[in-house]
């Protein structure tokens, strides 16, 4: 279905509460509706249309319109493309009908918004604070008249009340925040009966640090440094979505030459993800030779990103506009010379995984995460794709130069770690192939080009598959070179809850491999 | 099992030389930004496209205060790019310094009319002013903990906050290229076994406590270093109602390793500094008046 078609359609339907619709850019289109009640034209679009909620956020426009707006962004593979439903949510009376008890994706984001913003989510299965922990006093960071710097109390009383875990030999087993390994922090309580799990209930946010209100503070320039904080092994993909939603605004014609820079770099952020991923999961099931391999061929990466980029992690590289540096022959030798010798050693690497039975024995049927469950909760990503959910930003959608490369997407349906793995070599070796066909194209034009001032109050959406998954940036440009709201949306956030129904069942001594197939980052989840 | 030994033995020892041996840097790696405070005309360029504030100025009638802060610097080259004759970009990634202090450099100017600056009329480096203060920064601990482990160490990691940028430079450290165990220093569980905190920010307000629980569950004598611009001071995130800024707003810091993230070189150096077993590289090519 086109796009008038289905304005057209709505229009007919939704007639009364529907105000106005238009396109924005492309690949995305705003509805307005009259009032906040979202459920009909969210079971019309879910259900006809088969368009998935991607996300749901919220923005205070009380001193400019009266009302806070609740957006929700639905995404469908047609020409509709990114389709965003904004319904007002009266100041005088800040309640909104929640979803959740249809749709559990939405469950963590309507929940978030009751806590930034105060409106409540009616209806909602389980409407407990979940961005702020509870020991917060009643603050709603995001709302316009809390400053940034407000100095809040210290900390005082209950964080969060878990459900008892009763029973004969049941048992609740909390780890974290601070974990033995050396990873973020995040709170998991565990209730087990012997050596099983029952069920896991996870505590997050406790590396939120106000990222989002930061983005209405910095200068536009600076910003970008901020979106490639936002999680540390995804900066070039955080960064490249926030300066493609600045570019979709002020209508900047990037380079070819840099939409190709940019495609290599976001392939290289997923393989050396992807291959310190099958690193970890073959060491939490005691294979750490293959570990070891994994992490040399991951520091070879680094090395090349280092040459590339003049950073490790690809950070200070992309700019809005293009790239910040061009690459000189050298630099592109050094990518080829590295990826021919990456893609040997990753090959001895698989084999060494897949002569080691027990290695597989552990890690099938291990952790599964259902179709049906996936889909009810909304999972993005690699975990998505290993349990039959067949989404990927970059053939969806394309982004930079990704419309020009020929890719396959991996797809399975078992959905245990074994092929979350898998989904992970696959992709590797499709990441290679469109590395070496870009690094055969001649990488010397123009590589930047300058900004214009920014126009104020515009929306953009900008998605890039992040090798977790899909991430959002949703903007709204202020005057003066500042953002009025900055919504980031990390696969994370979706895919957390997957983590809950994948273990049930395992023992406690899986859990590290389970959690390691998802990896999921808590500091894009807590901003 | 023969594949694997095949593997292992073609693949050969990894490991790298440093410290003993330079490390290797590619041409293009962006290290510590090195000021010619003479030259520099205008700041100010400079200080309105730098991220983090790590550049700042402050104005007064006919006279400007520059402010050059390592311990907020990301390391993204845009002062470079914006006073090219003032600012140069170096390989220097040694910076890890047992002085917050010695960190940040101040420059005065006289200015022209026209805001830009006439003439450099002091540089000042923020060290605390006797060397031997600097030593005995954590200098009891260090003595303690190699009487009595005859320096080998362990060390608990805490996330207070971080992007999780310094935990991949971490892990790295495990790795065989770094191999930290080489050193007799290993990462452990739990904080009752450890002799180091290292700690990683900006210490957000759901963290505080966490951090500090695990401080006082280490045994004495103990060492806590930070790292990373965010945990020496927050970093780009600064101090807001989520963010307390850097570690040692909560807990007291004995060695602080700059980067965003600081490179696995940098992270041993700054780790054998803070027991000892390195001395601090000082970049002393600003003028001290």
């Amino acid at each position: 279905m086109n796009l008038a078609t289905l304005f057209q359609t709505i229009q007919t339907k939704f007639g009364k509460q529907v105000e106005s619709m238009h396109a924005e850019h492309r690949d995305e289109a705003y509805i307005l509706l009259s009032d906040p009640n979202i459920r009909p034209i969210t079971e019309y679009l879910r259900g006809e249309l088969q368009a998935r909620l991607v996300s749901v956020f919220a923005e205070d426009r009380r001193s400019e319109e009266g009302v806070f707006f609740n957006y929700y962004v639905f995404e469908q593979k047609g020409d509709a493309g990114y389709l965003i439903v904004k319904a007002p949510v009266p100041a005088a009376d800040p309640r909104f009908p929640s979803l959740s008890a249809v749709l559990p994706a939405v469950n963590w984001q309507e929940r978030e918004i009751q806590d930034w913003f105060g409106l409540t989510a009616v209806g909602h299965p389980n409407p407990r604070r979940v961005a702020l922990h509870d020991n917060w006093p009643n603050v709603h960071p995001l709302r316009k008249d809390f400053p940034l710097d407000t100095v809040l109390p210290p900390f005082e009383g209950e964080r969060h009340i878990y459900r008892p875990a009763l029973g004969e030999g049941v048992l609740q087993v909390p780890v974290g925040p601070v974990h033995a390994g050396i990873i973020e922090p995040g709170h998991f309580s565990f209730a087990v009966a012997g050596e099983p799990i029952l069920y896991l209930q996870l505590r997050m946010f406790y590396t939120h640090k106000g990222t989002e209100k930061l983005f209405e503070k910095l200068p536009i320039h600076k910003a970008v440094f901020l979106a490639e904080s936002i999680s540390g092994d995804s900066s070039f993909s955080h960064g490249t979505a926030f300066c493609q939603a600045i570019e979709r605004v002020a209508e900047i014609q990037v380079p070819l030459d840099a939409l190709v820079m940019r495609t290599v770099l976001l392939e290289l952020e997923r393989i050396c993800n992807h291959v310190a991923d099958i690193g970890a999961i073959a060491t939490d099931v005691g294979f750490v030779v293959a570990n070891a391999h994994a992490s040399r061929l991951k520091e070879m990466l680094l090395t090349a990103n280092e040459q590339l980029a003049g950073n490790r992690l690809l950070r200070g590289m992309v700019c809005i506009g293009g790239v910040r540096r061009a690459w000189n022959a050298w630099q592109v030798e050094t990518l080829r010379y590295t990826i021919e010798t990456f893609v040997r050693e990753f090959q001895d690497l698989i084999a060494l995984i897949h002569s080691s039975e027990s290695t597989r024995d552990r890690l099938e049927h291990t952790g599964i995460l259902k179709p049906g469950i996936a889909r009810d909760l909304g999972i993005v990503g690699v975990a998505g794709r290993a349990s039959g959910i067949d989404l990927d930003v970059r053939r969806d959608h394309p982004y930079a130069a990704y419309s020009g490369f020929a890719f396959k997407v991996p797809l399975y349906q078992a959905g245990d770690v074994w092929h979350r793995l898998l989904v992970r070599v696959d992709e590797v070796q499709e990441s290679i192939s469109m590395i070496r066909n870009a690094a055969n194209h001649s990488l010397n034009g123009e590589f930047r080009v300058p900004v214009p001032p920014i126009p104020a109050n515009r929306c953009a959406l900008s998605a890039v598959e992040g090798w977790r998954g899909e991430i959002i940036h949703w903007i709204r440009t202020g005057s003066n070179n500042h953002l009025e709201r900055c919504k980031i949306k990390d696969p994370s956030l979706n895919n957390w809850p997957a983590l809950v129904e994948a273990v049930q069942g395992n023992i406690i001594a899986d859990f590290p491999v389970i959690n390691k197939s998802f990896n999921l980052s808590y500091s894009g989840t807590d901003r | 099992m023969f594949k694997i030994l095949q593997k292992t033995i073609r693949t050969g020892i990894v490991t790298t030389g440093y410290p003993k041996r330079r490390a290797h840097n590619s041409d293009h790696f962006r290290g510590r930004p090195s000021f010619d405070f003479e030259k520099w005309q205008d700041a100010r360029p400079a200080a309105d496209e730098c991220p983090t504030g790590a550049i700042s100025c402050r104005d007064t009638d006919d006279s400007r205060k520059v402010t050059v802060d390592y311990g907020l610097c990301v390391f993204c080259g845009l002062c470079a790019e914006a006073s090219p004759k003032a600012v140069n970009i170096t390989k220097e990634f040694e910076l890890a310094t047992a002085d917050r202090g010695s960190l940040v450099f101040t420059a005065d100017y006289v200015l022209n009319p026209d805001g830009t600056h006439r003439s450099l009329s002091a540089v000042a480096n923020g060290r605390t002013n006797a060397d031997a203060d600097v030593e005995s920064v954590g200098a009891k601990a260090r003595e303690k903990i190699q009487k009595l482990l005859g320096r080998s160490l362990s060390i608990r990691e805490v996330d207070a906050g971080s992007c999780n940028g310094c935990e991949l430079e971490i892990v790295a450290l495990n790795n065989p290229i770094y191999d930290i165990e080489r050193f007799g220093i290993h990462f452990v569980a739990s904080p009752r076994h450890a002799d180091m905190l290292l700690v990683t920010g900006p210490v957000t307000r759901n963290m505080e406590l966490a951090l500090l629980k695990t401080y006082r569950a280490m045994p004495e004598p103990k060492l806590v270093v930070a790292v990373g611009a965010c945990g020496i001071s927050g970093g780009i995130f600064g101090e807001n109602y989520a963010s307390l800024g850097g570690v040692d707003q909560v807990v007291p810091v004995d060695v602080y390793i700059p980067g965003c993230p600081p490179r696995p070189q940098a992270l041993l150096q700054g780790i054998l500094l803070a027991v000892g077993r390195l001395r601090e590289k000082r970049y002393d090519e600003h003028p001290r008046r």
